[in-house]
């Protein structure tokens, strides 16, 4: 385990000086997660248009550093795309943290992955998974209009 | 006495941790458990096992020997009148439980109200909520201080002519504030409200003596006392135990069932259902020996020598804040860094070995008050040692640099 891995500088960054963060007031769908075990919260707004294209996103909430960070770079990500590349950007997100080695999506380019991969890092922390999964499940409750809060604990 | 000898007791200081040596500042959650705790439970499963107070064979009489040894230990440790106010339970939660519901049952209606504090932990809170949804009761906070106290005056605004039962800490988890219970206990019974001890971290820290504060109730967790996880004990004045209702019914409580009724065990068998965690009961009067070898007051006196150190440690780390500054305060030090999530700040530390707990610590009501969604925690046992309290702040140090504060 190296902490130079989870702390790697852009989280450092995303996690002091969060994009995105706050909320913005023609939304159209929106959510919140929390983790139960620390307390962290986090909440998603977006803007689905006709076209079902994320028009603007952002999301309020606190938390550890990896947690902001991964929300940061989340909301950076799907700005503009699609829901169902959404969708698919946070599967395979998911099955990264998860499982996977590596990115697998054509959607995001490689700098993008680069940047995602950056969260890699938790992989090596079992307890820190949840702080970079939480607002990418949250996300998901978003779009599926989920009235249920999403929890970590499951 | 030698710290180094104690900590030679437990056998999870023998060997590294993920390369490194434990700093374990973790023993408000949990303490860790000298070698004759878990030697105990080995030796009584390999040569001794057998059910308790059922059975007439050799084994099931020794074995129920063995249980009640552990009893009378309990009542002489904390200076109960009778070994039969000693309930065995799977831990202090159930001890409230146990409480909260058989009282609620018994003596709550609609409209009563029960007194805890903003400082108590969810285990203290959580059972007395059941019978706000159950029975319409109101459930009261008496409030913390800018210091992280519960002063005896801030009970005493709270309580009403409906209050009907005040549930307090010993020792807070978090603040490490010690309350007035002995003042809090004879003002309340001066009004004739019974008054529940949360003592999750008094017992393992403070010199116990149940008929000289003359509490209701006193829940007690064993894993915190250098005991096996799945014991705990409820204190109770002998006249509740009498009083209230069994709380689970099963095997051991009764003591004539019939189709058409059934009568209820002696004490304290009445509170004990089912096959209880026999081998952890056992074990657990070793812990109570370990104690008594080092005695509760040298404990006292070594931890707060830590507590002074680490928190003139602290203040001096820039950066750092701490949560409360109680008068009367255990050894618990909560807090921040101005930065940093107690998150991170654990995971860092962790690294080194160092382990602490972030987060509410179960919490909520607090943390709120606090305006803190979490905070870091270093809470100390017997086996602590100046240098880790070094190694605490070295971690702490480390923990800046990578964030570049």
């Amino acid at each position: 385990m190296d902490l130079k891995d989870l702390y790697q500088e852009i989280i450092l960054d995303h996690g002091k000086n969060p994009r995105n963060l706050g909320k913005f007031d023609n939304y159209n769908k929106d959510a919140k997660g929390n983790n139960p075990l620390c307390g962290d919260n986090v909440h998603v707004y977006l803007r689905l248009n006709e076209n079902k294209k994320v028009e603007d996103i952002a999301f309020e909430g606190h938390g550890c550093a990896i947690s902001m960070a991964s929300a940061s770079i989340m909301t950076d990500m799907v700005r503009g795309k699609e829901e169902k590349e959404v969708k698919e950007i946070v599967t395979d997100f998911l099955g990264m943290i998860k499982e996977k080695d590596s990115l697998e999506t054509n959607i995001l380019k490689e700098d993008e992955k680069t940047k995602l991969m950056s969260l890699s890092g938790v992989k090596q922390y079992p307890m820190r998974v949840k702080c970079a999964t939480l607002s990418w499940h949250t996300l998901t409750s978003a779009l599926d209009n989920s009235d249920q809060i999403v929890k970590t604990e499951d | 006495m030698n710290i180094d000898d104690i900590k030679r007791e437990f056998p999870i200081f023998d060997d590294k941790i993920q390369n490194n040596d434990l700093v374990y500042l973790d023993s408000a959650n949990s303490s860790q458990k000298p070698r004759v705790v878990v030697d105990r439970i080995y030796d009584f499963y390999t040569k001794e096992f057998s059910n308790v107070g059922r059975s007439v064979h050799y084994l099931a009489v020794a074995a129920t020997n063995l249980y009640e040894q552990t009893r009378v230990s309990v009542q002489k440790y904390i200076n109960a009148k009778d070994k039969d106010e000693i309930v065995f339970t799977k831990g202090a939660t159930e001890a409230i439980n146990l409480v909260a519901n058989t009282f609620g049952q018994k003596y709550l209606s609609e409209g009563d109200e029960v007194l805890l504090t903003e400082l108590e932990h969810h285990s203290n809170y959580v059972p007395w909520h059941f019978l706000r949804k159950a029975k319409n009761i109101k459930i009261e906070f008496a409030e913390i201080n800018d210091d992280g106290e519960v002063t005896l005056e801030a009970i005493e605004k709270k309580i009403t002519n409906k209050t009907k039962i005040i549930s307090v800490s010993h020792l807070s988890n978090v603040t490490g504030a010690i309350l007035p219970i002995k003042e809090i206990i004879q003002l309340a019974h001066s009004k004739n409200i019974p008054v529940l001890i949360d003592g999750c971290q008094g017992a393992p820290h403070l010199k116990l003596d149940m008929q000289d504060i003359d509490c209701d109730f006193y829940a007690i967790s064993g894993h915190k006392m250098y005991g096996p996880t799945g014991i705990g004990i409820l204190y109770a004045k002998k006249k509740w135990l009498e009083d209230l209702p069994p709380y689970q019914g099963g095997g051991g409580m009764i003591n004539e069932v019939k189709k058409e009724g059934i009568t209820y065990g002696e004490l304290p068998n009445k509170y004990e259902a089912g096959t209880m965690a026999t081998a952890q009961v056992i074990a657990f009067n070793e812990s109570i020996k370990f104690m008594e070898k080092i005695g509760i007051q040298n404990i006292e006196k070594h931890e707060k020598e830590l507590l002074d150190y680490g928190l003139e440690k602290l203040r001096k780390n820039n950066s750092v804040n701490i949560i409360g500054n109680p008068k009367e305060k255990g050894g618990v030090i909560s807090f921040t860094i101005e930065g940093v999530h107690p998150h991170d700040i654990a995971t860092i530390l962790d690294e080194d070995g160092v382990a602490i707990r972030a987060g509410h610590h179960c919490c909520q009501i607090l943390h709120d008050k606090l305006n803190l969604p979490a905070t870091a925690r270093a809470s100390f046992g017997v086996y602590n040692t100046k240098d880790d309290i070094d190694k605490l702040d070295d971690a702490i140090n480390k923990c800046k640099k990578i964030f570049n504060l």
